[in-house]
């Protein structure tokens, strides 16, 4: 078992990387060391969002009793769409409580109103389980943004025992406030090692992707996770994917969210394409990669959904040896945690194939 | 798409008369003020325009205000860090300051842009590798440079803010993002009116010219932007 980290430190100075490469090597390196792990011609890439408060305390009308909604999935990034939300609903009490050990919410039923500080919403259906509904706040979008911005607060869990405020969770090149919980890998960003990275001749782009909820407390909702998520590949980014690739750069994920958008944004012609999508689309064992040569991401253990995504880029027995090597060395999980950096496992070139005939023009869909 | 500008203290004097010219020829903007109703009245008067109530000088107002910035404007390239705090009412001397005053002198005119443009940061510097302008305006005044007696706190802070523009600029041009201080002269606001109660209005500036030499700051970082290119 691994331990969670206790405190919200975005940087804490003794954090730990590990780096897992193709070739099954396992080595323990400093966190705020992580640029020298890049290359000249490596292209990092990492998710944008802001995490907005999702976490709206309040009553159910219906019955008088206290509830907390936390907002988890919506399908755009704008903002001036924020009428529907999926939402994950609890009854009485705080993060304090383990979220396994969370009270349920009354029974929710269609057009109940629940009142959440300034805001309102109504339940428009339950979505297959007593605390998942799909929710319809009322008033306009700055009225929504207004009532969050008073009311709402970071989702967090009982590992983290002070509350968390908003600079809490917001990574230092945080923009658009879409995410739901932090993209919290990240984290070990700051401007100084940008420019750092910069000057070491690696580029650095963004892509925006409303990270949903990691946890619900519920395994049958759990399994559902993540839920779709709604992103937005910028044209610089997909046109520096490109570039990197040209000059034979590798292309590095900051994020399991950062995965998904890239995937799912070069799943139909294999190169990125820019713009707007849902990534619907789980990534797992059986996926074979097209874009994401390196993923650098939170100390994951088998069993969460993100670990899932993990054995796209590394066969069982090294994550399995991973996992070994980071509890030995008491490596911390969680949002505030240590880092993995996993290259992605050998291909048999197959990739480099695909590429090849990409640039032939004759695009051959494999897998 | 037009420009996406973001305006603290955007109910009065220069803030107001940006908010004017932005909105007049369509650009997307937000804007910040500490009392609900200027914010209204503004609103009102541009429905297009976010307005948003809070106060740059309260820490725990920066990021609420950051959020819905960037949630309004679905980005941003340009922030105008103009709300401006006078210190003591009326001018007093540095030796009859009170500390607070001077405190709140440098929370409004300092710290505030400071943190506020830190909150952004992430939002321009997407904007600077996107190919779009990528811009901060802190608004200072003469009296930062100048020793004028009764401009203590005032003046004091503005220097820190002239100082801080300057370093930030330097630190952020690797990133793409430009910072700029701005002098927009004496102008007849109701700043300067708290400041200097019997000042002639003829003898001032008009807050509407000081705002379009801003809006031509911008437009001349909007007309040389370029993508950001390692190579």
């Amino acid at each position: 078992m691994i331990r969670p980290a206790a405190r919200p430190r975005q940087r804490p100075p003794d954090g730990r990387l590990l780096l897992v490469g193709a070739d099954g090597s396992l080595q323990h390196a400093a966190r705020a060391a992580l640029a020298d792990h890049l290359r000249p011609g490596d292209l990092l890439v990492a998710n944008d969002a802001a995490t907005l408060p999702a976490s709206l305390f309040g009553i159910h009308e219906p019955t008088g009793e206290a509830i907390e909604v936390r907002l988890a999935g919506r399908p755009s990034l704008d903002g001036a769409v924020v009428e529907r939300f999926t939402a994950v609903v609890f009854g009485a009490g705080d993060h304090r409580t383990r979220t396994e050990d969370r009270s349920a919410p009354p029974p929710l039923r269609r057009s109940d109103e629940l009142l959440l500080g300034p805001l309102r919403a109504v339940v428009v259906r339950l979505l297959g389980h007593p605390r998942l509904a799909e929710l319809r706040l009322h008033g306009t979008p700055d009225e929504f943004w207004h009532g969050v911005a008073l009311h709402g607060r970071p989702i967090q869990y009982a590992h983290v025992h002070e509350p968390l405020v908003l600079w809490d969770v917001w990574t230092s090149v945080a923009g658009p406030p879409v995410a739901f919980e932090p993209p919290s890998a990240s984290f070990v960003l700051d401007w100084g090692m940008l420019a750092g990275l910069r000057e070491r001749g690696v580029t650095f782009s963004t892509i925006t992707l409303a990270a949903g909820i990691s946890s619900t407390g519920d395994p049958e909702l759990d399994r559902r996770l993540p839920l779709d998520e709604p992103y937005r590949v910028p044209s610089s980014t997909a046109r520096e994917v490109a570039r990197a690739r040209e000059r034979g750069g590798r292309v590095i994920a900051l994020g399991t969210t950062v995965v998904r958008a890239l995937e799912h944004a070069a799943s139909v012609a294999g190169l990125v394409r820019p713009g707007a999508g849902l990534a619907t689309r789980r990534i797992g064992p059986a996926t074979r990669l097209r874009v994401v040569d390196v993923l650098i991401t939170g100390v994951h253990a088998p069993g969460e959904s993100h670990h899932e995504l993990l054995r796209a880029f590394a066969a069982d027995d090294l994550l399995g040896r991973a996992v070994a090597a980071m509890q030995r060395a008491g490596y911390r999980s969680h949002e505030f945690g240590d880092s993995m950096l996993v290259e992605r496992k050998p291909d048999g070139g197959a990739r480099a194939r695909e590429r090849m005939s990409i640039r032939t023009g004759s695009v051959r869909q494999e897998g | 798409m037009g420009l996406r500008v973001a305006v603290t203290g955007g109910t009065s004097g220069l803030g107001r008369a940006l908010v004017d010219a932005l909105s007049e020829r369509g650009d997307a903007v937000a804007f910040v003020a500490r009392t609900l109703e200027p914010v209204r009245e503004v609103a009102e008067r541009w429905p297009r325009a976010h307005g948003i109530v809070g106060d740059v000088a309260r820490k725990e107002d920066v990021h609420p205000i950051a959020m819905r910035v960037n949630a309004a404007l679905g980005g941003l390239d340009v922030l105008v860090n103009n709300a401006s705090s006078l210190g003591p009412v009326p001018l007093a001397p540095l030796a009859d300051t009170e500390c607070e005053e001077l405190e709140e002198a440098l929370a409004t005119n300092l710290v505030g842009p400071f943190r506020l443009t830190k909150a952004l940061l992430g939002a321009l510097a997407a904007s600077a590798r996107e190919g779009r302008p990528a811009l901060v305006i802190n608004v200072v005044s003469d009296a930062a440079v100048n020793a004028y007696p009764g401009w203590g706190a005032y003046g004091a802070s503005k220097a820190a803010l002239l100082h801080m523009s300057r370093i930030w600029d330097v630190e952020l041009r690797p990133h793409g993002v430009s910072v700029r201080a701005v002098d927009p002269g004496d102008m007849d606001t109701p700043l300067h009116a708290l400041a200097v109660p019997d000042a002639d209005p003829a003898s001032l500036k008009r807050p509407e010219e000081s705002a379009r030499q801003i809006v031509a700051l911008i437009d001349a970082a909007w007309a040389t932007a370029r993508p950001l290119d390692v190579e």
